[in-house]
């Protein structure tokens, strides 16, 4: 599957002229509008990173990383892309404290994730020292 | 014209025909009716992004968390 980069910019651009035009008339769907043309964008995006994930799942199995490891990662990265989209969308409508709420949450859900990781890394050292 | 960008063009005309309707009901005294108009447009293209909001989740959770 090829990513149509052009096709995206184009929606892109046409996205924002309409948004600017209907803003001061109706600025609710102006912001549902910027929702769907996100949406619209990401989705393609999205599926082609597959390519990119099994080729690092390859890189993975190349040097016998452990699987449960690789699997966290991508979690966090999943993780990462939800919740920057909320809180851009949030920011976008003049939510700044809504999208930092929204980021907090994130963070704390990426350092729960990450927890195993920390556990391994801070026993490992305590292997290493007397 | 593929879906994704008709779907762009639906929303921006459902918003201009609110506008529109919004400006006429307002100027023609019926306060009331205007804001309803807004609402329903507003409930309308929700509907529509709801969908597509499943369709983003769905997919973030195949690509990542299926692992």
């Amino acid at each position: 599957m090829r990513l149509h980069v052009l096709q995206l910019a184009g929606i892109g651009l046409v996205s924002t002229v309409l948004i600017v035009l209907i803003r001061p008339h109706a600025p609710q769907i102006a912001m549902l509008l910027g929702l769907v043309a996100g949406i619209l964008l990401l989705i393609p995006v999205i599926t082609n990173i597959t390519t990119v994930i099994s080729a690092l799942s390859d890189l993975a199995n190349a040097v016998q990383l452990d699987h449960g490891l690789m699997a966290t990662v991508l979690k966090i990265i999943g993780l990462a892309y939800v919740i920057e989209f909320a809180a851009q969308v949030a920011r976008d409508a003049q939510e700044g404290a809504l999208a930092s709420k929204i980021e907090l949450a994130g963070k704390v859900g990426i350092v729960i994730l990450a927890i195993p990781i920390i556990t391994d890394v801070v026993q490992a050292l305590a292997h290493l020292l007397p | 014209m593929t879906p994704e960008i008709r779907t762009v063009f639906q929303i921006a005309g459902i918003g201009l025909l609110v506008a529109m309707l919004h400006t006429i009901l307002k100027q023609s005294g019926k306060e009331e009716f205007a804001h309803w108009t807004t609402f329903v447009g507003f409930v309308a293209v929700f509907l529509i992004v709801i969908g597509y909001v499943d369709h983003l989740y769905t997919e973030i959770q195949r690509v990542f968390l299926s692992q």
